[in-house]
């Protein structure tokens, strides 16, 4: 029982006081688990992230899952999600049920002016870094998705399927792909 | 009703999430704005505005937001941040449980690798969709665009570039112009 409170405790701090993208949490989270708890090797624990990145959902969400269930099986892994939810959900309440009333504020609309072309700003950056990272196809097929979607209304979700598919017949034909990085 | 589409449509969200925050706000927007129209694209980017203000994961942030918009309702936010975070943990739960059969599977890594290029056409999307007249209606709004990005490429903390531009909003918008 204590250990569930522990696990809830951790992830409720990092839930509560880690600001902006998820990579910032990274380094908080290993100096928790890994440096502080000792629980998992640095290697281990890095391994598993890179598992964690790969699935859908929240890359937080999903180490507090690995992290909760090698500590105390499902029950360790809920504790320590529900720690991670709980505040960002609070919080974020919080500001909807205000922010509602007070969107037509003079301040906080004058605000949301300098907001909304920054966060364009923020969103361009990720973008352009993977970006210069492709091959050819893979900037042929980036650009294709960024016309479906805004000119089609397509949904998106079709568009990972079909590249997931891509990927495992080109692993089928080709016996190099997939193990290159 | 409402409940339920919300459910099922946060359901959705949570189970196609690949790629992290900036990636999943063109799944949320075709979702929430485009499908089922219950948010303007004006609120929208306020959202994501103040998700990335505020701590925790955007994708959680923008589910209770939205939860609570739509049905006006606690119950609503609960709803819809459950159903968000339900898939991935399902999920990532079976992975660790398998973990040492999935890790090297070359199939999985194939799929993940050609899912990227996608990934990065739905972060490009969700930067243009907030290109509107209602975003850039001066030319200040351009500027503030180019001295963000500038500032996040040579890795300033985003929460301060997002505070400095709210700042510039209050100065430009509310004293100034």
């Amino acid at each position: 029982m204590r250990l569930l409170w522990e696990l809830f405790w951790i992830f409720f701090k990092i839930g509560a006081f880690t600001l902006g993208s998820g990579y910032a949490i990274v380094p908080v989270i290993e100096h928790e688990i890994v440096d502080r708890r000792k629980w998992f090797e640095r290697e281990d624990f890095r391994d598993q992230f890179t598992l964690a990145q790969s699935v859908p959902g929240p890359f937080s969400l999903n180490t507090a899952v690995f992290v909760g269930y090698r500590m105390k099986g499902f029950w360790g892994a809920f504790f320590a999600v529900a720690g991670l939810v709980v505040p960002t959900f609070s919080i974020m309440l919080v500001v909807a049920i205000f922010l509602t009333g007070i969107r037509d504020n003079e301040i906080v609309s004058a605000a949301f002016k300098g907001l909304r072309p920054c966060v364009v700003g923020l969103i361009a950056v990720p973008c352009v870094q993977m970006l210069v990272k492709m091959n050819v196809w893979q900037m042929v097929m980036g650009f294709a998705v960024l016309a479906l979607i805004c000119f089609t209304g397509l949904s998106p979700v079709y568009m990972l399927i079909f590249g997931a598919a891509l990927g495992v017949v080109l692993c089928c034909i080709n016996k190099t792909e997939g193990l290159k990085r | 009703m409402i409940y339920l589409q919300l459910f099922l449509s946060y359901l959705k969200i949570g189970f196609f999430g690949f790629g992290g925050g900036y990636a999943m706000i063109s799944l949320i927007s075709n979702e929430i704005v485009t499908q089922r129209g219950w948010l303007s694209e004006a609120q929208f980017t306020d959202i994501v505005a103040v998700s990335q203000m505020t701590p925790g994961p955007i994708a959680i942030n923008c589910a209770t937001y939205v939860g609570y918009t739509v049905t006006g309702s606690v119950w609503g936010s609960l709803l819809a941040t459950i159903a968000c975070c339900l898939p991935p943990m399902t999920i990532m739960l079976a992975l660790t449980v398998f973990y040492r059969k999935v890790k090297n599977n070359r199939y999985m890594r194939g799929a993940l690798v050609w899912m990227r290029p996608v990934l990065v056409g739905m972060i490009a999307a969700a930067a243009i969709m907030f290109v509107n007249t209602e975003t850039f209606f001066h030319w200040t709004s351009v500027a503030i665009c180019l001295a963000s990005f500038w500032a996040v490429w040579k890795k300033v903390n985003p929460i301060y570039v997002m505070f400095a531009a709210a700042g510039a909003g209050i100065l430009l918008y509310g004293v100034i112009l």
